[in-house]
């Protein structure tokens, strides 16, 4: 009874990664087929090289159908993955452990969603009919759970909380902002943020990643055939995926200020990794900032903060883009955008830039050579939650 | 003795100030009017009203008591065809065995049900409710008020609250108040008509009444009218000769004309502070006249917790008139740009019967966690299928964190949302209601009420618990 890890055992050979945006002219298809294809360049491969599919969608698409339909991929196994908001990254694992096992010698994970063709407020998928108990309270009410709980258990002015929920808006939309393929790319005032209206709780729209349309896609191999498709390989250096029992609102022991999945799924990785001291080792990470009370909660949960803390270390910028340790330098769910089934993948994608020292304007260079993603799904007390480790050297 | 074993009141909360309704309709309304209506909220009908005087009818019942039937009075049933009183039965648990029937139409038909359970063998559970709904600017709009009340009632001898020592019923068919059976609103022939035919037959009902009893009219201690004609109530409580003081009007006068609980709840109020001995007469003026005469025997046992003069005299919160037309469905708004709910499908309603309808939970019989709703595998032993049901020890408890959600669909935005941990064990996620002007954070207390949540286009009313802040005042 083990998570072993697959350490070292693949690598990502090719990305690709639309812009993110309201794409009124391009359907679900349309964006797979782009972000494909250039992952395809990327890699140095054609359709053909690819044995094996795995698709990410939350509520765009059912069935493999909708990838080889439009790509027209003949006769090759594609798996529809869904895991909520981290359903990119349930691809990605996929595939990766796919390839690792030696069933296939090129594995694709491609995410997608279309987020904007419903025209509602919010996250536009109906969830399966239940017996009519379940509220009706939204991802930003059940997010917003957090900043009560959090500011209670250490005592923080709900006024100091909110100015570092603040913080992060206004530094992954600066982020963001040199990003040509991020949804956002305005600078925003931290007057302008801090004084928008709320939506839930004390979460306003600044406080909410930006909902949008997008894909992205990653080619996988084995390790050992990385440097026939490219001289910078990125290595899968730990995957790890939990979902959580789901007891937050049914057991008096959890007290909404922390989030237990996150932990969990930041333990295994590291540990699948060799990292023991991930604040120190890691050189940037593409965390779920789907809410800015999220993001302060993951600092800690990833290690990176101590417990109670990561507030304060957000204010002290030292997770800004020329901080101690770079979070979201893509701009994040918050100015890249966040369509359901990318997502995941699109923090691959800013981790295989950078590691490649491909990012231009907002490359990183701190010398260390280890990336992280988080991304999650649901609500608090109640969530899945995904973490990698890549690094660009075999250990 | 045939008599009332408990009783139980419930006023929703919220109040229409009279003069409210006056500023927007400049045209129907007098000027003079002041005062206050009960007004039901946006997330509780007839049914639900039922079900929190039910709850607390049963509360009061003497240790040891069973109850073997519900019966259920409305003129505003929130289903036809389908049985209102089966899910009021199913909220308050009561046996399988135990009928549950609808008696719906006119206000006559809560004298009915009550009359009827005094004569079965068994103890019955008899509901009453009532939402006033009518035309902006109209006298029942003014003077309509929404309640209910609920009584055990049985027919064999046994120790009683109030004894039935007479009754006496008149029928009539003339045409005073009538309402088509998919109108929101009562239409009325001239009041006075009515008025004077309703002074003869209560007069006619209550002497009956008084001779089976051996009494004469000015032995009775309190007078308590039923019905829809406002004008009757003054005439014949002179007319009829009793005591000055018998005269009882504390519900019309503080919340208005509660309809079919009208006289079950003014009823409920003078046995909260009757004397031993007491004599009560029940005068129900409607199509006819039903009179029911009761002695107080026992003053000690039956009571509810919260006096129905608490109830009455409110607790404080406004309903403004806009939204009171909102929530009755006589002003539509523009609704938030959501998914609407869908139909609870009725097969997973029925397997989730206990805990949608009842607020059941599970307790593991291993290690003695609770669980809302219930659960087969145990949150903190694993053991599974080790579980009893339960329900929360005191339909209280504290909140952990909570949020206001504007962006969530609710047929009043916008909602707030509470973890909550239940007095003796467990936690729910449960919706906060009647929230206005209450700051509900960490430490709150709050306590469950049964709600409708909504009702879907397809017409399914979804029930089910929320949670209400519990007022310094202390609540139900």
């Amino acid at each position: 009874m083990a998570s072993n890890g697959i350490r070292d055992r693949v690598a990502i050979v090719g990305m690709g990664c639309t812009r993110f945006a309201t794409h009124r002219d391009k359907s679900v298809g349309d964006l797979l087929v782009d972000a494909a294809q250039e992952a395809f360049a990327s890699a140095n491969v054609k359709k053909a090289d690819v044995d094996a599919y795995w698709l990410g969608t939350f509520g765009s698409g059912v069935a493999g159908l909708t990838l080889s339909g439009p790509l027209k991929v003949d006769n090759k196994p594609v798996s529809r993955n869904e895991n909520y908001c981290a359903t990119g990254s349930e691809a990605f694992r996929n595939a990766c452990y796919a390839v690792a096992s030696g069933a296939y010698d090129v594995g694709m994970a491609i995410g997608v969603e279309k987020m904007s063709d419903p025209g509602m407020m919010g996250i536009p998928f109906s969830m399966p009919p239940s017996d009519g108990t379940m509220s009706e309270l939204t991802a930003t009410g059940g997010f917003a759970l957090l900043t009560q709980a959090y500011a209670a258990r250490y005592g923080i002015e709900m006024s100091q909380l909110k100015t570092a929920m603040t913080h992060v808006a206004w530094r992954n939309h600066r982020n963001g902002v040199p990003n040509e393929r991020a949804q956002f790319r305005s600078e925003v005032s931290k007057e302008v943020i801090s004084c928008a209206p709320p939506l839930a709780g004390n979460l306003s729209i600044f406080d909410c990643g930006g909902l949008g349309d997008g894909a992205a896609a990653a080619v996988i191999v084995r390790a050992e055939d990385a440097l026939k498709y490219t001289d910078k390989p990125v290595y899968v250096k730990g995957l790890s995926f939990v979902a959580g029992p789901a007891t937050g609102a049914l057991d008096p022991r959890y007290d909404f200020s922390h989030l237990p999945e996150v932990n969990a799924a930041a333990i295994d990785a590291y540990r699948q990794a060799g990292i023991t001291n991930p604040r120190e080792e890691i050189g940037l990470a593409e965390v779920h900032d789907c809410f800015t009370i999220t993001e302060i909660l993951i600092m800690e949960a990833l290690g990176f903060s101590k417990p109670g803390e990561g507030w304060m270390d957000v204010l002290a910028g030292k997770y800004d883009l020329d901080g101690e340790l770079p979070v979201n330098p893509d701009g994040g769910l918050k100015a890249f955008g966040h369509p359901l089934g990318a997502s995941g993948l699109r923090m691959l994608f800013e981790c295989f830039l950078q590691l490649r020292g491909e990012a231009g304007a907002r490359q990183i260079n701190n010398g260390r050579a280890l990336a992280l993603t988080q991304n999650l799904g649901g609500m608090p007390g109640e969530q899945v939650c995904f973490v990698s480790v890549l690094g660009t050297a075999l250990s | 003795m045939a008599g009332i074993l408990s009783y139980g009141a419930y006023v929703p909360r919220y109040r229409l100030a009279r003069e409210d309704i006056s500023v927007p309709l400049t045209v129907g309304v007098s000027a003079a009017v002041t005062g206050l209506r009960s007004v039901a909220g946006f997330d509780e009908d007839t049914t639900s009203l039922a079900v929190e005087a039910g709850r607390a009818a049963m509360k009061a019942l003497p240790h040891g008591a069973a109850v073997d039937g519900l019966f259920f009075s409305t003129a505003n049933p929130a289903y036809v065809d389908k049985t209102n009183a089966t899910t009021i039965h199913a909220a308050l648990g009561l046996p399988k065995t135990a009928p549950a029937i609808d008696v719906i139409g006119s206000p006559r038909t809560a004298s009915a049900a009550l009359h009827n359970a005094l004569r079965l063998p068994d103890a019955s559970l008899v509901v009453l409710a009532d939402v006033r709904a009518a035309l902006p600017g109209s006298g029942d709009e003014r003077d309509g008020a929404d309640a209910a009340v609920a009584f055990v009632m049985t027919g064999i001898d046994q120790p009683v609250l109030a004894e039935l020592i007479g009754s006496a019923s008149q029928t009539a068919e003339f045409l005073d108040r009538w309402r088509l059976p998919h109108e929101t609103t009562s239409r009325r022939w001239e009041e006075r008509f009515g008025q004077e035919i309703y002074i003869d037959l209560g007069t006619r009902a209550l002497t009956s009444a008084l001779v089976r009893a051996g009494l004469a009219i000015d032995q009775v201690d309190h007078l308590v009218l039923g019905g829809l004609n406002g004008r009757a109530f003054k005439l014949f409580a002179k007319s009829s000769g009793v005591k000055r003081s018998a005269m009882e009007d504390s519900v019309a006068s503080q919340i208005g004309n509660a309809g079919v609980a009208h006289a079950g709840l003014q009823l409920a109020d003078v046995l909260d502070r009757a004397k031993e001995g007491a004599v009560i007469a029940v005068v129900t003026l409607a199509d006819g006249a039903e009179a029911l005469l009761f002695r107080v025997q026992d003053t000690q046992s039956g009571r509810p917790s919260e006096r129905v003069a608490t109830q009455l005299a409110g607790q404080g919160l406004r309903v403004c008139y806009s939204s009171y037309l909102e929530w009755r469905g006589l002003l539509r708004r523009e609704q938030p740009r959501r998914p609407d709910p869908s139909d609870p499908p009725a097969p997973s309603t029925l397997r989730a019967e206990a805990w949608k309808l009842r607020f059941s939970g599970s307790r593991c019989m291993s290690c003695g966690e609770h669980h809302f709703p219930p659960q087969r595998v145990c949150q903190r032993c694993d053991a599974v299928d080790r579980m009893e049901i339960v329900q929360p020890q005191t339909g209280g408890g504290r909140v952990v964190t909570s949020v206001i959600d504007r962006t969530a669909w609710s047929p009043a935005p916008p909602i707030t949302v509470a973890i909550v941990d239940l007095d003796g064990g467990g936690r729910a996620q449960i919706e906060v209601t009647e929230t206005d002007g209450v700051a509900i954070g960490p430490g709150s207390r709050v306590e469950l009420t049964f709600r409708k949540f909504y009702t879907t286009r397809n017409g399914i009313h979804n029930y089910f618990w929320k949670a209400r802040p519990v007022t310094a005042q202390g609540a139900l």
